[in-house]
């Protein structure tokens, strides 16, 4: 047995493989419901009645998919380009903080210019945050792996001393967390008496976007170029230096993005538990996608899906709702698996 | 062939491959092929790239299993065997690719994995014993306390030999062997295949260069597509048989006749490269002009100083010192981009990882250098996907690239295809310069004829190009000037015309 490169790829393949990967991965979750001592088909069953039984179930679900396709996007664009960016966690912080900045009252203006103003601040904070990475990657060949990982934890401390101290709200009652967004910066909610916000058009939005940009620009030419192998790239003109500067930039602002709309859309204000690691549940939604867009948008629901109907599940059943990590877990490994198959095929030697 | 080598009348066969057959998936590597090797024989293997030469070596080495067909060593089958045992029967290998540890002796290198893990001491005096005795029996000598790493390119092969050699081994297979010498390493390799010959030792050369191929062997086996098409004694075959036998048709390299320059394209002054890290000087005040209908050779022996040039001349590396000025006009600073806008096309040393994306399709490949150009973009930032995939195919089809179709990954193409793609998408935008570096290392016959083709007909419309290659056949054929670098110096160019390979061999070792 051996494998060998397929000279192309049937498109049912590649729909096929992330959906036997998904299945592949509830046959281990059924093994550990199993042992938790529950019935696998009621399982599943509140499962997806918890994440999608419901107008609510369904608010509940697309309002946690919003923030997990922005960081997917985030790591999207970057993983494809060879820029593993593992800091989305902190950007969406960044981008979080500086919209609380100017969002609680620093700026008087309508809604129609202020939502925009504030998703352009956390654009651009979470951007920012890439700078120093992009910076020690292109001229000292520091490994970004480790400087966005490790700026996570520095932008945590960060939050956590301004919401300690100088953007306490008076009001909190010593609780760490800011004043809430002005009115007129908040997103309008989509279903009334949900929590699902406008944050919804806006990931959706820009998964669209990014996917015209990497499959019609120059950029995205470039990008893909660089991406699977940057020396040729760079013979042929593809300058390294800018080009990760525009990934970086991209990437950051995404995450940034996704940090506004929790702050904006869902909480009101900012507060250290803004994020359930969201930025890193963003690797594994852009993973599953195979780093498509459009595929993001899918892979989003699917996971957030998953963790708000295993929450469900965990309540009527009473089995630990840890089930969905290890769902999520095995599906981003099948679909890696998967995907090896719809490059290669199985021969017998 | 009615005349039969005296040598295989005297001796009886010591490896006799019967019959071998292999496939991988549809496509039948080796069909029924068979080879018979004699003590003290040389036989030259050749073919093109993809013919199955490496296949049926990597089968007798016991790296993939045959089909059918059996194999037959010193008169004991072998069967299901594994890369120990072809050692342990006597069969060596000295591949292209020197498997050699650079930080340690030449002594340490040979031993390396002759010894149990468990022997508590290396035997060190006796294998210094045992391989004096090789070295002066095969008249061969290394010294053996040296460093891989201070070792030249022409030392390292010998240690590989006495490699196998120390391994008792009394069928040699070289894979490329002259690939990386200098034509007088090559006469002193050939004077030693001889020797060890004589003293009963049968080897199996693998090779492109049907002039060596005729010097040094007795007996040819040309494989084609996976069949073998002709085993004959070489003396009975010329090089123009052996060409054609390879390719299965009649090739001939083309000769440039002679053109006059026109006005200068290129110049390089002064440059001087210094790499940082070891403040070794890697170009030395490097001075070169480049004219219009010309081919400008650089001959060299690798690690000379070449990939700095071609570096510095692509725009990846900026010279320490010096001016690099196209048509008059100096770089301020030369990027890739900036050079393809200035009509300058630049062939990379290593067509995989420098020329090509191999995960691409083809038709996105052939977009690849347009980046400073913008022919078939819209709006100067957008993809016309649909122009780019028409003119692909009129690429594919100019050029002769050989695929299923433009949506193929162009990893998947061969390497004379490849480069043929390199070529479409360089020459396509009609450059004035074009640099091409090693364009045709590794390629076959075919391909090399198409690739000489092309540089000729650039040059005699009006292109310029510098042409950096060890093969000397080719810079002879092709350049209309020539200049020798060594030690990051260029000499002084001399016009190819009246020059001899020897001549050049001799500049290119430094000795003139």
């Amino acid at each position: 047995m051996h494998l060998e490169p397929r000279e192309s790829t049937p498109w049912w393949l590649s729909f096929c493989a992330p959906v036997l990967a998904i299945i592949g991965s509830m046959l281990l979750a059924s093994l550990f419901i199993i042992w938790a001592g529950a019935s696998v088909i009621e399982a599943f069953k509140m499962i997806s009645v918890g994440a999608f039984g419901s107008t609510f179930a369904i608010s509940e679900t697309f309002s946690r998919a919003i923030p997990l396709m922005l960081t997917g996007l985030a790591a999207a664009i970057a993983f494809r380009a060879q820029f593993y960016n593992i800091g989305a966690e902190g950007q969406l912080y960044c981008g979080a903080l500086v919209a609380t900045v100017v969002g609680t009252g620093m700026f008087n203006l309508p809604a129609a210019v202020m939502i925009p103003f504030l998703f352009a601040c956390g654009a651009l904070a979470g951007a920012m945050a890439l700078l120093l990475p992009w910076y020690l990657k292109t001229k000292l060949s520091v490994d970004e792996v480790v400087t966005t990982l490790l700026l996570n934890f520095i932008i945590l401390l960060l939050v956590s001393f301004a919401l300690e101290g100088p953007m306490r709200d008076p009001m909190s009652m010593g609780w760490p967390q800011t004043a809430p967004i002005v009115d007129e910066g908040v997103l309008p909610a989509l279903i009334p008496r949900t929590r699902l916000h406008a944050g919804l058009y806006f990931a959706v939005a820009m998964a669209i976007v990014l996917w015209l940009i990497l499959r019609y620009s120059v950029f995205g030419f470039k990008v893909k170029a660089m991406g699977l192998n940057a020396q040729a790239a760079k013979h042929a003109g593809i300058p390294p230096t800018k080009t990760l500067f525009w990934v970086a930039m991209l990437s950051g602002a995404l995450a940034g993005t996704a940090g506004v709309s929790e702050v904006a859309g869902l909480k009101g204000y900012l507060t250290l538990d803004l994020s359930p690691g969201f930025g890193y549940t963003g690797i594994a939604v852009a993973m599953l996608a195979n780093l498509n867009p459009l595929g993001i948008i899918l892979s989003a629901i699917f996971l957030a899906g998953i963790s708000v109907g295993a929450d469900s599940m965990g309540r009527a059943l009473g089995i630990p709702s840890y089930i969905a990590d290890i769902m999520v877990a095995s599906a981003v490994l099948s679909v890696l698996i998967g995907l090896m198959f719809t490059r290669y095929r199985v021969r017998r030697s | 062939m009615p005349v039969t080598n005296p040598k295989t009348i005297v001796s009886t066969p010591i490896l006799q491959i019967s019959n071998i057959c292999k496939s991988f998936g549809s496509l039948v590597a080796n069909d029924n092929i068979s080879l018979t090797l004699h003590n003290g024989e040389i036989v030259a293997l050749l073919g093109e790239n993809g013919a199955g030469k490496t296949t049926l070596m990597n089968i007798l080495f016991g790296h993939y299993r045959a089909d059918s067909g059996s194999i037959e060593a010193f008169g004991q089958t072998l069967s299901n065997h594994t890369p120990d045992d072809a050692l342990n029967r006597g069969i060596g290998m000295v591949h292209q690719h020197f498997t050699l540890a650079d930080n340690l002796s030449v002594l340490d290198n040979i031993m390396l994995g002759t010894e149990s893990l468990w022997q508590p001491f290396s035997r060190k005096s006796a294998a210094r014993k045992k391989l004096n005795k090789i070295m002066t029996d095969a008249g061969l000598v290394v010294d053996i306390d040296n460093k891989v790493r201070d070792l030249t390119v022409g030392e390292r092969q010998r240690v590989e030999i006495l490699k196998a050699l120390f391994r008792n081994a009394r069928i040699l297979i070289l894979d490329e062997p002259t690939a990386v010498l200098t034509p007088q390493e090559v006469d002193d390799l050939f004077v030693l295949l001889r020797r060890m010959s004589a003293q009963s030792l049968a080897i199996i050369i693998i090779s492109h260069k049907l002039q060596e191929v005729m010097a040094i062997s007795d007996r040819v086996v040309v494989l084609r597509q996976g069949q073998m098409v002709a085993s004959a004694p070489t003396a009975t075959v010329n090089r123009e048989q052996l060409a054609e036998m390879i390719v299965g048709r009649h090739v001939e390299r083309p000769t440039s006749a002679a053109s006059t320059p026109g006005q200068q394209l290129l110049s390089l002054k002064n440059i001087t490269v210094v790499e940082k890290s070891t403040k070794r000087t890697l170009l030395d005040s490097v001075n070169l002009d480049l004219y219009a209908n010309q081919i400008f050779g650089v001959a060299g022996v690798s690690g000379n100083g070449q990939a700095s040039l071609a570096d510095v001349l692509s725009g990846l590396v900026q010279p320490t010192k010096g001016q690099y000025s196209i048509k008059g006009k100096t770089l301020k600073s030369a990027s890739p981009v900036n050079l393809t806008r200035q009509g300058v096309a630049r062939i990379p040393e290593d067509r995989h990882s420098q020329g090509i994306v191999s995960e691409m399709n083809i038709w996105e490949n052939l977009l690849l250098d347009e980046l400073g150009d913008k022919p078939v973009w819209r709006m100067r930032s957008l993809l016309d996907r649909g122009k780019a995939r028409a003119r692909a195919n009129e690429l594919i089809g100019s050029f002769d690239i050989r695929c299923k179709n433009a949506e193929q990954p162009a990893g998947l193409l061969s390497g004379g295809n490849i480069q043929k793609l390199i070529l479409a998408r360089n020459l396509a935008r009609s450059p004035d310069v074009i640099l091409a570096n090693q364009p045709t290392r590794g390629l076959d016959e075919g391909a090399i004829a198409a690739v000489h083709r092309l540089l000729i007909e650039a040059r005699d419309s009006g292109a310029g190009v510098l042409l950096i290659s060890e093969d000397l056949d080719e810079l002879l054929r092709l350049a209309d000037q020539v200049v020798v670098i060594h030690n990051g110096q260029l000499s002084a160019p001399l016009p190819s015309a009246g020059l001899t390979s020897r001549e050049l061999g001799l500049r290119m070792s430094g000795a003139m």
